[in-house]
């Protein structure tokens, strides 16, 4: 049977493993998003490469029925940079938690963004070290008690976008475990996108941080405290519609639409596309209750992959080489013939 | 008296330049190795740098040297004392004079020999005057020669003073009578964008040819005819370079692409920047943010199917610990090249020595055995950076190869291999819609997985970190299984010594004294083997690449012998595991922790006194 002619259903990315995170955690309802959108990319499966790090999320390559590699922690940007940059025809997803890819995997997560390798960097946040059972992680919010915080914590978050950003990064998007059509939607740009595609998704650990999104995922007021960007549309959110953002002087500021007020016309339009970071970076640092949180695409900036230009290069190198063969460098340069004695 | 009445025959000789570390004495000594191959001796060198790029102009912690031996017959280390010493300044002469034979020659740059200048090496005497009578100086105003040479080029001090290298280089190829024509072709295409430069430097190189003919100061003239080596096409290769080929090579002959990730670290750096530059062999190089990436971008270039390898030294290995164990779990092909340097931690960077040996055998978290293999001269770096690379495909495994600052850096000519001197690599991957597949079936004999990679049709499989559950790879806590996975892997190790040839030994069947070594001391255990047994005593040598797993007749050997020494530059790491390998082996130890090579000197004094003990 001819392969493009089988459309695959998100069924198909499913593994016969158990999956075993605990009921009600919400990396269920992301996966399912995942596995929605590698089921309308056009990336055949066996060319689908899934690698995580250590942590409650990074079990994920398990339950999928791709190639898929469980590494260690921290490093699962650094392996996936290697999958990549070894053979670019492959889509590879990484999957990290918030303690795999900015705390112990720091590093690899600003130095990948960088370089902008063509990897899809799923972070699932939910603010807890939850497979050591509850302690602080970079994302926790200052003055947060855990298990290894027990009068709080006394050092700052990172905010992920700002990181992303601050590494050169061209691709950042957010979305919230619960809304599968709104992450899927976004884990299809990502996929789409050349380059290192950040998605932080906010997930909630019911065990050790339970409803730490919970302001952002209430039913009735979760409209009026998140906003979701899309290109080209303007910022405008709450349940009425009636809310948006407008530049005052260097900053965002929130305003109500009235009749005789502020209009449509006034509130500013979503540019994904714009290489100048700067409202990029005051979408992603927005927090509520000062500002509504973002969701949605905040960034999607075009520039050449790093695994391209290898390729690149060393087709360049190529078609101008003396020799492609060992044999031909071994007995290049200076050498010297010593004859059989007469 | 004519230049041909002065003429004196030698067997062999040592040279070694020195000057402070902007000198370019690096380059002088390369000149002259170069030039010496290509006349037909056979060469070793041996680079002797400060880990400092530019350590304090004149003082003795800057001194940068380069030691060369060549011959007319078989050369195989870079000698342990010189005959001449070039010295471009006070500290050079005071860091260097006791590697000086009694009576050698010392051609000196008299214009750095200031009261300032003896100052800073911390001479409060005249080091000329105080030891005159025990060596030949030659006092040359190299600087004011250089200077009054190229008066007429529009160049600055600077950059005059920058060709004196030239200078000394000129006066040493008059003593030895060697041509300049290769030194001169190397200039040309080196700074081929730069014609003043070429012009200023190969002046000042005849100049300095030309100085030492006319000086009748020159106490003679020496000959070392061409050697007599085996018929064949040379080049010569340093050990980093050789590791680097042997590495392409073997890509070539497993038909995978070549991928290395690394973070640069003395004195394995120049293996990356060699591979960096092989894109022609179409090479994928990725230099990572540190160490820790370094291996792990390989081991994803491994699980997709690439020929993977990551370069580094002592403290990079130790920083490669965790994932290289993630290699063993997961059984991928992977080479781990260690270029051993003096340590614990930063230590001696840019000096030798053996003792991430048992690092490399042990430094892993959990029962995770892989394969162990040693180079022992520069060019047989290639050799085994290819098995190495043979093995990790052939096997499924994880490989350290260990080399060292001393093979890294020096030279020697290596007589070139033809393509059918290397064998086939047969690269055990699983078939594409192969409905049995499952990733931890294993070869009976051998006990290899097959290896299914990411675009291969219907093998989609998950593996990682976690027990595998034998067979299906699935994750595992059965604490049967565990235990079952740990013995697989332990003799999928051992398994690998069923093709590897048997250990030999070099010299007297029946000797009185068995001298064990391993890895990069052999040029020099076998030289002083070999001199003593020319003395009539019955001595022979047993040295070891294949650490890990060791040859399978191993115990025969060491059986045989009742006299037996452990030499080795570290505190005793390998007779430590043989005596943990080997059933009732006991073995007097020669160390010496120095960051330096033996000299066969002091290996035949210990050798005599265990022979007499005896």
């Amino acid at each position: 049977m001819d392969q493009k002619t089988v459309k695959l259903t998100a069924k198909d990315y499913k593994s016969d493993q158990e999956v075993r995170w605990c009921p009600g955690c919400g990396d269920f309802a992301i996966m399912n998003s995942i596995q929605k959108a590698m089921a309308e990319l056009d990336c055949p499966k066996e060319n689908v490469a899934v690698i995580s790090g250590i942590g409650c999320s990074s079990r994920f390559p398990y339950y999928m029925n791709t190639y898929g590699f469980h590494t260690i922690h921290g490093r699962a940007a650094a392996i996936a940079s290697g999958v990549k940059t070894a053979n670019p025809d492959l889509c590879v997803w990484q999957i990290s938690g918030d303690g795999d890819a900015m705390a112990i995997g720091g590093n690899h997560f600003i130095h990948t963004i960088r370089r902008n390798i063509d990897l899809n960097m799923i972070i699932f946040n939910n603010e807890i070290y939850g497979l050591t059972k509850g302690q602080y992680s970079p994302t926790s919010p200052f003055g947060a008690v855990t298990k290894s915080s027990p009068f709080g914590t006394v050092e700052q978050p990172f905010h992920p976008g700002e990181l992303v950003i601050g590494a050169q990064g061209k691709f950042f998007a957010r979305s919230i475990d619960y809304n599968v059509k709104l992450s899927t939607e976004i884990f299809l740009e990502a996929a789409r996108h050349k380059g290192t595609s950040v998605v932080e998704v906010l997930q909630n650990c019911v065990i050790y941080n339970d409803a730490c999104h919970a302001m952002l995922s209430d039913k009735e007021e979760k409209d009026n405290r998140t906003i979701i960007l899309r290109h080209g549309e303007p910022m405008i959110f709450g349940k009425e519609k009636d809310m948006g953002l407008i530049l005052d002087g260097l900053k965002l500021r929130v305003v109500k639409l009235t009749p005789g007020g502020f209009t449509k016309d006034d509130i500013l339009v979503h540019d994904a596309h714009e290489n100048n970071p700067g409202i990029h970076t005051m979408l992603a640092n927005m927090r509520y209750p000062d500002y509504p949180v973002a969701l949605g695409v905040i960034r999607d900036v075009t520039a050449v992959t790093y695994d391209q230009s290898v390729v690149n290069q060393i087709q360049k190198v190529q078609q101008s080489a003396r020799f492609t063969k060992m044999q031909d460098l071994l007995y290049s340069g200076n050498t010297w013939e010593i004859k059989e004695d007469k | 008296m004519s230049k041909k009445d002065k003429i004196v025959e030698k067997e062999q000789v040592v040279i070694r330049f020195s000057g402070d570390s902007g000198d370019g004495m690096q380059l002088t000594g390369t000149q002259f190795s170069n030039t010496s191959a290509l006349f037909g001796n056979d060469v070793s060198t041996f680079p002797d740098y400060p880990a400092e790029i530019r350590a304090p102009q004149g003082t003795v912690g800057g001194v940068s040297g380069f030691q060369l031996h060549f011959g007319h017959y078989e050369v195989n280390t870079p000698g342990d004392y010189a005959d001449v010493l070039v010295a471009m300044n006070p500290a050079a002469l005071k860091a260097n004079l006791i590697w000086v034979k009694r009576g050698g020659t010392i051609i000196i740059n008299e214009d750095a020999f200031t009261e300032k200048n003896l100052a800073r090496a911390g001479y409060d005497f005249d080091p000329i005057r105080k030891h005159k009578r025990d060596y030949q100086f030659i006092p040359a105003p190299i600087s004011t020669l250089t200077k009054g040479c190229l008066s007429d080029f529009e160049l600055d001090n600077k950059s005059i003073l920058r060709t004196k290298n030239m200078f000394a280089l000129g006066m040493v190829y008059w003593l030895f009578d060697r041509p300049l024509k290769y030194t001169e072709k190397f200039l040309e295409e080196k700074f081929a964008k730069k014609p003043v430069i070429v012009e200023a430097n190969k002046l000042v190189l005849r100049a300095g040819f030309n100085f030492a003919e006319t000086i009748e100061a020159l106490p003679r003239n020496y000959k070392v005819a061409p050697a007599r080596i085996k018929p064949g096409t040379y080049r010569n290769i340093s050990g980093n370079t050789a590791t680097a080929w042997g590495l392409i090579t073997a890509a070539e002959k497993a038909g995978l692409p070549l991928f290395c990730g690394s973070y640069p670290i003395t004195p394995a750096t120049e293996i990356l920047q060699e591979l960096a530059a092989r894109k022609d062999m179409g090479v994928k190089t990725f230099q990572a943010e540190d160490e820790i990436a370094g291996i792990c971008t390989a081991i994803g270039a491994a699980f997709a199917g690439n020929l993977a390898c990551t370069t580094t030294s002592g403290p990079g290995l130790a920083l490669k610990t965790e994932a290289s164990g993630l290699a063993v779990i997961t059984e991928l092909p992977l080479v781990i090249v260690n270029v051993q340097r003096g340590g614990p931690s930063t230590g001696l960077p840019t000096k030798t020595e053996q003792s991430d040996l048992l690092q490399a055998l042990h430094g892993r978290s959990g029962e995770a055995p892989l394969v162990v293999i040693a180079a022992s001269t520069p060019s047989n770096c290639f050799d085994y950076a290819f098995q190495s690379a043979r093995i990790a495909v052939e096997h499924m495994t994880p490989v350290i190869l260990l080399t060292d600052g001393f093979l890294a850096n020096g030279s020697e000519p290596w007589r070139l291999p033809a393509e059918e001197d290397y064998p086939e690599i047969k690269v055990p991957f699983a078939t594409p819609e192969d409905e049995n597949y499952l990733p931890y079936n294993r070869d009976k004999e051998t006990l290899v997985r097959e290896w299914a990679i990411p675009g291969m049709k219907g093998l989609e499989h998950r593996i990682g970190g976690l027990e595998k559950m034998d067979g299906s790879g699935n994750v595992s806590y059965v604490p049967e299984n565990h235990e079952l996975m740990t013995k697989y892997r332990e003799d999928k190790i051992q398994k690998v010594a069923d093709r590897l040839p048997e250990i030999k030994i070099k010299g007297d069947e029946d000797a009185d004294l068995l001298v064990i070594g391993w890895g990069g001391t052999y040029g020099h255990l076998y030289s002083a083997v070999k001199e003593i047994r020319k003395e009539g005593k019955k001595v022979a040598l047993l040295h070891f690449n294949h650490i890990w797993p060791l040859p399978k007749n191993t115990n025969e050997i060491l059986a045989k012998y009742d006299n037996k020494v452990v030499c080795e530059l570290n505190l005793g790491q390998f007779a430590y595991h043989l005596k943990v390998n080997v059933p009732n082996f006991e073995c007097e130890k020669f160390n010496k922790m120095q960051g330096l090579p033996f000299t066969i000197v002091e290996l035949k004094e210990k050798f005599n006194q265990l022979l007499e003990k005896k």
